[in-house]
């Protein structure tokens, strides 16, 4: 178990996924955990906080900002570096690669910092599979609109029951090719051309 | 062999014009690779993510691979620049309260740096508070710049005035709401100040050190040792587009390219007032030819000379100790060589020499050149100082015993 008194502060414009991540440290035992969503808020927070740990998300337009703030020493007690080891090239690899950078403090040992990284970095990999599979399902379902709305109208100009109605759509899909939804597009766009 | 793909990355600004018109005309292609081009939001993004090896080659200011090579960044990988994306392309913006301040204390509105500097000094004197400028990045030649014309004004950077970083796309916006007096910034951010939120521009780079380097594109060094055919092409891709955006005939297509909304996404007519040299600066418009020298006057050579300069600054405020080792680390960030060996084939002339004098030419002059003749453009600092490379100490010495 690791002593978890360091204090950590999280940037991200993205409300939910700075909470997915919140939620995951203080899980993790991390009591001391703060949320900012504007870069311009870092200066008073992190004279309240002192964060150990900073992370940002590489969306962010502002890193530069907060790396500039970071360099004027004056502006915090312990100098920030970016990420916890420059020889571990692994870690900040798979960091950059699900979209967060970490900043820690001079002299943290690099087995203290370790698991809150893995844990962000995780929590981000775990948000980015949400957004996609949310989008996923989302396309799904404007699919099936469009399948039904075209069902819909094969049944009615053709007297056809809407088991025939598909099965219509989707022989006419494999011949020529191409994917049912398009298919049941063109029939709609069709139909509103010709249509009263 | 299968033809090279390399991902590249840029932000949002002018100069990543001749990237863009590489992909965009055919250049690449001719060279024999393709270009995947990525925009980044930020310079702390294309500085990791081309360390990491997600680009093989950025659009790059120009100190930053020289950052790099000196310890000062994050990720400790190497890095070259074998080629400049032209000369010149930025200019200092102030907020319009500013510049009435300004004009009260006698600035012509003529973009000049001298006067306009002048005029700042003195509402930095006499001024209720400390004024707040904005730059793109550290280690940029807009920090620099701002911070040399400030200092040969007269005025001293951080004690009379803060200077705070943003990226490009934000200080006008960030100028508008008051949290900024001013910035420095490549175009097109300059006039959408101007356009957008009443700014006006003070000097422009061409003014404070005339056909000075801002740009480049940077790549790992392992990468470019991999690659020298690949490196070589993306020298000579970068050379052409140059070339072609040279010419007056060809520069309102290549606005046309770059106010596309994948690149600047912003209107024809505020990309091609850099690109036509013709800058409103909120007062009156200025001619101004030499603002951006995409090719003219050896603009895309690596001069190891400007690699010191920009060493310089980095001692004159603090960012890296003096010392000799640290300079050879600058000066071997530039790769004339590889810019050298690139040209052979395509029979042009390219300098003979690796460093030269700035600040000591008015005007249009010949240097030693290999395999023709070729010409520089004038290259004086605004205040007549003059950078020697064989000089470099003393050049360090003299400007920080007058900070």
């Amino acid at each position: 178990m690791q002593r978890p008194d360091l204090s950590i502060l999280i940037i991200d414009e993205n409300r939910i996924r700075a909470s997915i991540i919140e939620e995951g440290l203080r899980e993790a035992g991390y009591d001391r955990v703060a949320v900012i969503h504007d870069v311009n808020e870092v200066g008073r927070t992190i004279a309240l906080t002192t964060p150990d740990v900073v992370f940002i998300d590489l969306e962010n337009p502002k890193r530069d900002t907060l790396e500039h703030f970071f360099s004027l020493s004056r502006a915090i007690q312990r100098p920030i570096a970016m990420f916890v080891d420059r020889s571990d090239g692994a870690m900040i690899e798979k960091a950059v690669e699900a979209g967060v950078s970490a900043y820690v403090v001079d002299g943290l040992k690099k087995e203290r910092v370790k698991p809150i990284l893995d844990m962000a970095i995780s929590r981000f990999n775990a948000f980015s599979r949400l957004t996609r599979e949310l989008e996923e399902a989302r396309s799904a379902l404007e699919e099936r609109k469009i399948i039904d709305q075209a069902k819909g109208i094969i049944m009615k100009t053709k007297g056809l029951d809407e088991p025939e109605a598909y099965a219509l759509l989707r022989k006419t899909a494999m011949n020529q090719n191409r994917r049912l939804v398009d298919i049941a597009q063109s029939l709609i766009t069709a139909a509103n051309l010709l249509g009263p | 062999m299968s033809r090279p793909h390399l991902t590249a990355g840029f932000l949002p600004l002018l100069d990543s014009v001749l990237l863009v018109l590489a992909h965009e005309m055919g250049f690449a292609e001719e060279e024999g690779f393709s270009l995947g081009l990525t925009r980044e939001s930020s310079w702390a993004n294309i500085r990791d993510r081309t360390a990491l090896g997600h680009f093989d080659i950025a659009l790059v200011l120009a100190p930053m691979p020289i950052a790099a090579n000196l310890g000062l960044t994050p990720i400790a990988n190497p890095m070259i620049t074998p080629v400049m994306t032209g000369l010149g392309n930025n200019a200092i913006t102030v907020s319009a309260d500013l510049w009435s301040a300004m004009a009260d204390a006698g600035a012509p509105g003529d973009l000049l740096a001298g006067p306009a500097g002048k005029a700042l000094a003195q509402v930095v004197r006499t001024g209720p508070r400390k004024l707040r400028f904005g730059v793109v990045h550290q280690t940029s030649s807009h920090n620099y710049e701002l911070r040399y014309w400030l200092a040969a004004s007269g005025i001293v950077p951080d004690r009379d005035v803060e200077i705070v970083v943003l990226p490009p796309p934000l200080l006008p916006e960030a100028l508008g709401a008051g949290s900024l007096d001013g910035y420095c910034v490549g175009e097109p951010w300059n006039s959408v100040g101007v356009t957008k939120h009443g700014a006006r521009i003070a000097t422009t780079k061409s003014s404070i050190w005339q056909w000075s380097p801002d740009k480049a594109i940077g790549m790992r060094a392992d990468w470019a040792e991999r690659n020298p055919e690949v490196v070589a092409s993306v020298i000579r891709a970068t050379y052409r587009a140059a070339l072609w955006c040279q010419k007056p005939e060809n520069r309102l297509e290549a606005a046309r390219i770059m106010a596309a909304p994948a690149y600047l996404n912003q209107p024809v007519e505020i990309v091609s007032r850099a690109l036509t040299g013709q800058i409103h600066g909120g007062v009156q418009q200025v001619s101004i030819p030499d603002f951006f020298i995409p090719h003219d006057g050896a603009a895309n050579f690596p001069w190891k000379s400007h690699a010191l300069w920009y060493y310089s600054q980095m001692v004159r405020w603090g960012e890296i100790a003096a010392g000799p080792a640290n300079a050879e680390l600058a000066a071997a960030t530039f790769r004339p060589d590889l810019y050298r060996a690139a040209m052979a084939s395509m029979d042009v002339p390219v300098p003979a020499e690796d460093y030269r004098r700035e600040g000591d030419q008015a005007k249009a002059h010949a240097i030693a050149a290999y395999n023709g003749a070729l010409e520089l453009g004038p290259n004086q600092f605004f205040d007549g100082a003059v950078f020697d490379p064989a000089d470099l100490d003393s050049y360090i010495a003299a400007q920080m015993s007058a900070d």
